[in-house]
């Protein structure tokens, strides 16, 4: 009986057989915290009776959540995280330097099969590089800072066939946000995601690292990918280590294999206030919109500013409308800057804020008013999600949001799309 | 260990946001503070109504959204003495387990706002005494159920120094 990648990795990281449903420990390859959970990290490291962790080269911890710091509050948890980096010598991002998701890959910290924690949700993103990383709690990552490993229970797979060519101006966004609108927000809870099929294979990383991103929003551990030449590619151009992918086998069992077809997909949006609540543009065209937001760990890569620039080049926003872009990263920011992709969002009326992830969660950097409606590119719509409960958050791609803020509603952007 | 308390009752998918809102959880690390705000996007009244012991119970996937331990420890610091869900979303369930909060699976269909419970979690009994009910209760695994006994993750750590599981 074969095994999903899932088992093989947790099998090959904890030196058992390991099978759907064992609890095994396993060895860590890195751990990440960012400024929203890293200070009760901390507090459970010094209270474990902890002096240093386990190798400071496999931790970071990354000040992005509310950076710069807007309150006094925030400044002292900042500077408890600088005082912790500088003393465990480990790999620290300090303010401007990125959203932690984008930092980890980009960084080279990640390679295909590793097994990864981050005390931040999002930590599946990395399973766009056929890595097993997920999100644990506070507590967890001390643990795992402390002793180089942690418990899992293996995860059963639910494997998404994806056939089919996306057409132009719908985005690896839109799929993931239909998969989700499909099976809902626990329909893969306690389980591990496979993404493959032609649709997947023609996405650049960058576009593969949203769909893993989201995988939490289905209730999925991880969303993993098998590697590919671009997987092996991209990875060589990022990081030093040496890494071996892992592929499931032919014969692996799945709890579920969905097929799909994503050639005649449109543009999808989450309504508020749920990630599930996902209808096509053309039946919410039209809503008013006052705020769009490009940026995030789900959205605010090179690609999606290139996309987004694309639409808004030579063009205004709608008046009484807002756009806020954060690019995800340092790096990113300069790219754009070189790309003059900055220059066409700033003529365009934007505010081009600090990478990072403020707006998305509501922290600073852009809440919206009560009753205001946003358009966003980032991963949640939750009632308060960006820091107002009386305000209602509409996802999709970047191109979505670029069109949306031209008119000052919900606009499908293959209207604008050449 | 047995629990006993009123009925706080919440639906579907309450999210972490929802739990401790994030324009709450990144002022400060003072946890009986932010223990004021625990549910409040839902009912802002919550944290008044809340005696000590009460438990909160809901439908599926509760605790959906971040990774934030807040969530959990805002629900503790609200003197709530256990989650009760048709299920919960995976994060926050290890965060429960490792901060030392009790959660229940079972069907709470049958549990309405007001009853009064007692939860026993070792023998794996939910009474609902308001309605003269055994409910039966998904067991946790052994290696769960050893931490959470143990007071969580921290004790455990700091009477081992690693894990201690097996």
């Amino acid at each position: 009986m074969g095994k999903t990648i899932a088992e093989k990795i947790l099998s090959s990281k904890s030196k058992r057989n390991a099978r759907a449903n064992d609890i095994v420990i396993a060895d860590l390859d890195f751990t990440m915290g960012q400024d929203g959970t890293s200070g009760l990290a901390i507090r459970a490291f010094n209270e474990m009776n902890a002096a240093r962790v386990f190798d400071p080269a496999r931790v970071a911890m990354v000040i992005d959540h509310s950076a710069p710091s807007p309150l006094e509050g925030v400044s002292a948890l900042h500077q408890q995280m600088r005082n912790f980096a500088n003393n465990q010598g480990i790999n620290f991002y300090d303010i401007g330097d990125g959203v932690c998701h984008q930092l980890v890959p980009e960084q080279g910290h990640v390679v295909p099969g590793d097994l990864v924690i981050g005390a931040d949700s999002h930590t599946c993103t990395y399973g766009a590089i056929n890595v097993f990383s997920t999100g644990v709690g506070s507590t967890d990552l001390a643990a795992g800072i402390i002793s180089g490993k942690l418990w899992f229970k293996v995860p059963e797979t639910i494997k998404f066939v994806l056939n089919g060519k996306l057409s132009r101006g719908v985005y690896s966004k839109d799929l993931i946000l239909y998969l989700i609108g499909d099976i809902t927000a626990d329909g893969a809870t306690y389980m591990a995601a496979e993404y493959t099929g032609q649709a997947i294979a023609d996405l650049s990383i960058e576009a593969r690292f949203t769909i893993s991103n989201m995988a939490i929003e289905m209730g999925a551990k991880c969303g993993l990918m098998e590697a590919d030449d671009k997987t092996i590619a991209w990875v060589k151009e990022h990081s030093k280590k040496e890494f071996e992918p892992v592929k499931a086998d032919a014969d692996a069992v799945y709890a579920q294999v969905l097929e799909y077809d994503v050639s005649s997909l449109e543009p999808q949006v989450a309504k508020p206030h749920t990630v599930d609540n996902v209808a096509p543009i053309s039946a919410v065209a039209g809503t008013p919109i006052q705020q769009g937001f490009i940026g995030t760990c789900t959205n605010g890569r090179i690609e999606d500013l290139r996309i987004g620039a694309e639409i808004l080049k030579g063009k205004k926003i709608a008046e009484n409308t807002r756009l806020i872009v954060a690019p995800s990263s340092r790096q990113v920011m300069l790219q754009a800057l070189r790309e003059g992709l900055i220059e066409i969002f700033v003529e365009s009326g934007a505010a081009v804020v600090t990478p990072g992830c403020g707006p998305c969660v509501g922290t600073h950097n852009g809440v919206p008013s009560d009753g205001e409606n946003v358009i966003s590119t980032a991963n949640r719509n939750f009632k308060g999600r960006m820091g107002n409960n009386k305000a209602f958050v509409y996802l999709g791609s970047p191109a979505t949001v670029a069109a949306s803020v031209l008119t000052g509603k919900l606009t499908d952007p293959r209207e604008f799309i050449k | 260990m047995s629990l006993t308390g009123k009925v706080h009752k919440f639906g579907d998918d309450v999210n972490t946001d929802y739990i401790i809102s994030g324009r709450y959880k990144f002022k400060t690390l003072d946890m009986r503070e932010l223990a004021k705000h625990v549910m409040e996007d839902l009912d802002p009244e919550f944290y008044s109504h809340v005696t000590k012991g009460d438990f909160i119970v809901a439908g599926k996937n509760f605790g959906c959204g971040s990774s934030r331990e807040q969530a959990p420890l805002a629900i503790i610091n609200a003197d709530i003495s256990a989650v009760i869900a048709k299920s919960f979303a995976r994060i926050f369930y290890r965060n429960c387990i490792n901060t030392g909060l009790p959660l229940v699976e079972c069907d709470t269909d049958q549990i309405d706002p007001g009853d009064e419970l007692e939860v026993n979690l070792k023998e794996g009994i939910l009474y609902n005494k308001t309605k003269g009910l055994e409910i039966p209760i998904t067991p946790l695994p052994p290696v769960m159920l050893k931490i959470l006994s143990e007071g969580g993750l921290v004790e455990h750590f700091k009477k081992y120094g690693t894990f201690n599981l097996d």
